[in-house]
């Protein structure tokens, strides 16, 4: 059970405009607002921001978002519920995936 | 008991119960909302193609449609401080054969019937609209004033301003039942506490069923998955909204990112497999040979995530938005059957209408708990 209590003024950090998601260009910063936003899970903050959603689906990132809630609520990095993988695990062409079927002309 | 007590306690923090929790907690009222999963909207908000229409609705959930985009929509980002990438530049609905256009007109007809401004065009004339659609598109229904919107950010940001004002969330807490004190919904008993509501709503999508059982009560709810995929960003092509006849895709390109979102339809929705809801692996290849029928243009573009979803689908495919009189103190808002985000802002609204005014300032007769008659 959580309930989403205010977790203080935001303190402003020297490297928030380091980018975090590579893909999606999220900082930092921005990562660490959405969380004093009240986005207390990785799926919020994916939703929120796109961190993690573009084309390498949070393969880079994914840890180090991770790590930055986990800072922000004050518990162990362990302690976050990860994000849900989802298919493909490679980006695929849509002529691709529509030439899935059998076919009888050889 | 004190602790835990507010004027109202919403049981569902999806974006019908984040929406409410906005207008309520705008209107003055202490409020407490209750989302069963960690993540709040993890349900139907976060699991659907983003449609704020108008065209192709049920008459009776119609006229919430239309207020919704007539007064909130086209200031819902600036009301709730995030860009919820609202677009207002119409709706397609695609036919390709001569029964598409009977169905699409039979659509027309009754929306206009209802008010509202939508109109049989031509397969030229539809691509004079979105010049990327094939010559295998015979004619559409167009409604200039549908569009589509981020689910995912509309959910949140209706959430993050709710908390601002004061909203109080507790996520992760499953609520087992509804306990009447005197007659009137008055205690919402969950996993970790009681929570004490002078007025309950019911917004829990599909598990609106089982509690609403608990005071004895039904609504005819049933689980149809929903599938969507999402491709990488591409340069922008067409703002429309995108349907079909034929409901074999649905979907839009997002009108800040680039990316499309699309729905998808494999005619196995109402028949998978129970539990955490899975993408199988032929819908999102079904979904790209159709979407490739009318968009042959796309063929190259990527898909780079699919997921999957619970719809709660009522037995007649449109919501319950009520009052009971059996319960009174109790309000239920469940069954958007698939189609709830468009006019979410609005029943949020409703919803908040309800509570503080005693009832909506739109007529819900239509839409009520007890009219799912016997043949």
């Amino acid at each position: 059970m959580l309930e989403r209590k205010d977790l203080g003024g935001y303190i402003a950090a020297p490297d928030d405009d380091l980018i975090v998601c590579r893909c999606e260009e999220i900082t930092k910063g921005e990562i660490r607002h959405a969380i004093h936003d009240g986005l207390f899970t990785l799926a919020e903050i994916r939703r929120f921001l796109r961190a993690g959603m573009g084309l390498c689906q949070g393969q880079t990132c994914g840890r180090l978002v991770k790590a930055l809630l986990a800072r922000e609520l004050g518990v162990a990095p362990a302690a976050v519920e990860p994000a849900t993988a989802r298919s493909p695990v490679r980006p695929v062409e849509m002529r691709v995936l529509a030439d899935n079927q059998e076919r009888d002309d050889g | 008991m004190v602790k835990n007590a507010a004027d109202v306690v919403i049981v569902g923090g999806g974006i019908m119960g984040c929406a409410a929790a906005y207008y309520l907690a705008k209107g003055g009222c202490s409020v407490i909302v209750l989302e069963k999963e960690n993540a709040v909207g993890s349900g139907g908000s976060a699991r659907n193609g983003g449609g704020v229409r108008q065209s192709g609705r049920d008459p009776r959930e119609l006229p919430i449609a239309m207020r919704g985009i007539k007064n909130i929509w086209p200031t819902l980002a600036e009301e709730l401080g995030v860009d919820v990438e609202y677009c207002q530049k119409g709706n397609l609905r695609l036919g390709k054969t001569a029964a598409h256009l009977d169905i699409l007109a039979g659509l027309t007809r009754k929306a206009v019937d209802c008010g509202l401004n939508v109109k049989m065009i031509s397969g030229d004339e539809a691509r004079a609209i979105n010049p990327y659609l094939s010559q295998a598109v015979l004619g559409a229904s167009w409604c200039p004033t549908d569009g589509h919107a981020n689910p995912l950010l509309a959910t949140l940001a209706f959430y993050r301003r709710a908390r601002q004002l004061g909203a109080r969330f507790i996520s992760g807490e499953t609520v087992r039942a509804i306990r009447k004190n005197k007659g009137r919904a008055r205690v919402v008993a969950a996993e970790n506490g009681l929570y004490e509501g002078g007025t309950i709503i019911v917004a829990a999508g599909l598990g609106s069923r089982p509690l609403l059982n608990t005071v004895g009560l039904d609504v005819p709810l049933q689980p149809v998955l929903l599938e969507t995929l999402v491709t990488e960003a591409a340069v922008e092509m067409f703002p429309q909204m995108l349907g079909t006849a034929a409901a074999d895709f649905y979907g839009h390109q997002s009108a800040r990112h680039g990316s499309f979102v699309f729905g998808i339809a494999s005619g196995y929705e109402p028949f998978a497999r129970a539990g955490f809801p899975v993408s199988s692996s032929g819908a999102a290849a079904a979904a790209c040979r159709n979407i490739l029928s009318y968009f042959p243009v796309l063929a190259d573009l990527k898909i780079i995530r699919s997921w999957a979803g619970w719809i709660d689908d009522c037995a007649d495919h449109v919501p319950v938005i009520s009052f009971t009189d059996e319960v009174p103190g109790l309000i239920i808002a469940c069954g958007f059957s698939g189609h709830g985000f468009g006019i979410s802002p609005a029943v949020g609204k409703l919803l908040s209408e309800m509570v503080i005014d005693g009832q909506p300032a739109l007529d819900l007769a239509a839409l009520r708990y007890d009219r799912f008659g016997i043949k």
